[in-house]
């Protein structure tokens, strides 16, 4: 399908010595991700699925569940212990964990996104709200200063941070208006693809709110494709067609959200759905 | 350094040039490798010298290394033949390489150890400038972790030193650096080109002579060959600028010595609190007094 952005495969993310019985007395039927031989922590294993250009999918599960390890390794934070990603990009198929870590970052920085829950782990606190977008921008080899100005100034007018804020430290920001900064930066090459982790939790309802809109707003306008990752229920019905259900390292019912939410197969899922309702 | 101390030659048997033909050889090694890959930190066994660290001494183990009984050095100190480091470094020489001459000028010399400055006077493919260096890496100023910085050079990624312009611009209106201007050679590695002031960075660009930097105590040696493309870290839209010395009404200020209005000025200041420069070259400037006054007796 030329519509496919990313296909993951096998993907797993193991912590620690690892033995031949990790695997098998780990996942929801354990009750733990951890090997009861060799105290392995296996964050995901197994995960697979499909993404298509300008779609959301999501990710959701407790804390623990192996969220965030899955993106991280798409991101390149981490390397993964096993499997493949596949990203479909200007015609070419890229075999992510082949890359060389030069390509890796090239990439990263320009065809990816990320955003994170902890906004100190997304901006540098050391420089100027407008730098760090700059800071991407420049890995992109935009080296011209005027442009760089207006398009980081558009870009933070554009996530709804005032222009006169942009040479202002991110420091003395709401957090709201961090995760604005976070998602300007994570916008200002044109990314493909965005990775979302967590980016409401901890901000109040109304704020979160005016974010998850802004998401959707994006989404729209620039048809940027996203995984969002998130324990909350409310977040995922509101912006993923598609979403995976993680416990304990595994995907344990993936589908259409909607359906998810009204017929949930899984006796985890239909306690997280009878919960929130 | 004792000006009366001697070596004890006899005793001790110093081979020429204090150091030993293996310790010669290594740093020799090291200089082909840093000329090969143009701006790269090669790493070398740095010396324990008779001399603190930070008196020069990678900038004189690539001097003692290189030198022969028939070169000619030139040791200056920003700018100065006469400074207490540069006579200093230039007795030690004297002392330990017997045969070699030494001069105070620039166009003489076959070998120069500088701190600070390139000289005013344009070197040729017959000379080598070795350069001082206290902070080899251009990097360390965002980055404190030298293996990360190591892959950061690797793949040639530099936003964060441009992210650190950007936020000069941002706040001066300007880049603020009048030192140590990181400096991209053949269009890969970014070099911290020693403290010498930004006057002096675009003659590095296509140097007829061969740049050998060299840091002891941070045991690195680097290099800009001959003809290397040098160019300084900037916006496509901010120029790079050296320093601009016009007095309040726009004009060029002079050397107060030799009138030189094309060289890098030294700022003096009296006792009675008055203003006056000078160039900073001295060898430059006592070679311009001279042309005048032969001038003036023809
Ligand atoms: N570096 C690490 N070393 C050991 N265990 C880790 C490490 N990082 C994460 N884990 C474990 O992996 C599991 C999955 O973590 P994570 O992917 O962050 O979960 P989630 O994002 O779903 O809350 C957790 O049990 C966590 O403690
Ligand atoms: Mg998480
Ligand atoms: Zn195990």
């Amino acid at each position: 399908m030329s519509n496919k952005i990313l296909s993951v495969r096998g993907l797993s993310r193991i912590h620690g010595v690892q033995c031949p019985l990790c695997i098998s007395s780990t996942g929801p039927e354990h009750d733990t991700n951890m090997c009861p031989h060799c105290g392995s922590v296996v964050a995901a294993h197994d995960v697979n699925f499909d993404l298509y250009r300008g779609e959301i999918l999501g990710i959701i599960g407790e804390s623990g569940s192996g969220k965030s390890s899955t993106v991280k390794t798409l991101y390149f934070d981490e390397a993964p212990t096993a499997g493949s990603a596949t990203f479909y990009d200007g015609g070419m198929q890229h075999d992510m964990f082949a890359l060389n870590a030069a390509q890796q970052r090239s990439m990263r920085n320009k065809r990816f996104g990320m955003v994170y829950q902890n906004p100190h782990l997304g901006l540098n606190f050391q420089i100027s709200a407008g730098g760090n977008i700059a800071e991407r921008l420049l890995m992109s080899d935009l080296k011209h200063y005027g442009e760089i100005r207006t398009r980081a100034g558009d870009l933070l007018v554009r996530t709804e941070v005032a222009r006169a804020r942009m040479d202002q430290n991110p420091k003395t920001f709401s957090g709201g208006m961090q995760q604005r900064v976070q998602i300007a930066k994570a916008l200002a090459t044109q990314p493909p693809l965005l990775f979302l982790d967590e980016v409401t939790t901890g901000l109040d309802l109304s704020v979160q709110a005016a974010i998850l809109d802004l998401i959707l707003e994006i989404q729209h306008e620039l048809g940027t494709a996203m995984i969002v990752v998130t324990h909350d229920l409310g977040v995922i019905r509101l912006l993923a067609g598609r979403t995976l259900v993680m416990k304990h390292g595994r995907v344990i019912e993936s589908g259409l959200t909607d359906q998810i939410l009204e017929d949930p197969q899984h006796a985890y899922t239909q306690r997280l759905v009878a919960s929130a309702l | 350094m004792n000006a009366h101390y001697e070596l004890p030659l006899e005793d001790a048997g110093y081979s020429f040039g204090f150091l030993d033909e293996y310790a010669k050889k290594e740093v020799r090694r090291c200089i082909l490798k840093a000329i090969s890959i143009p701006g790269y930190q090669t790493p070398y066994a740095s010396r324990e010298m008779p001399m603190g660290r930070g008196f020069g001494t990678g900038g004189l183990q690539l001097t003692l290394s290189l030198i022969g009984a028939d070169d000619t050095l030139k040791v200056i100190d920003q700018g100065s033949d006469d400074s207490v480091n540069a006579v200093n470094l230039r007795q030690f020489v004297q002392l330990t390489c017997p045969g070699v001459e030494v001069t105070e000028k620039t166009q003489k010399a076959t070998l120069i150890q500088s701190r600070h400055r390139i000289p005013e006077k344009m070197l040729t493919e017959q000379q080598i400038l070795v350069l001082q260096v206290p902070y080899p890496d251009a990097l360390v100023v965002v980055e404190p972790s030298e293996a990360r910085r190591k892959v950061m050079h690797g793949e040639a990624d530099y936003s964060r030193l441009l992210v650190k312009l950007y936020e000069d611009v941002v706040r001066f209106d300007e880049i603020t650096i009048s030192h140590r201007y990181p400096t991209r050679l053949n269009g890969h590695y970014v070099i911290d080109p020693s403290p010498i002031p930004r006057w002096d960075v675009p003659r590095l660009h296509q140097s007829p002579a061969l740049v050998l930097l060299g840091a002891g105590r941070e045991k690195k040696i680097y290099a800009v060959p001959p003809y290397t493309v040098a160019e300084p870290l900037v916006f496509d839209d901010i120029a790079f600028r050296v320093e601009d010395f016009r007095d309040a009404n726009g004009k060029r200020i002079a050397c107060r010595c030799c009138g030189s209005t094309v060289s890098f000025l030294d700022e003096l200041i009296d006792d009675a609190g008055n203003v006056t420069h000078q160039c900073s070259d001295s060898s430059y400037c006592e070679e311009q007094q001279e042309t005048i006054s032969a001038r003036k007796q023809a």
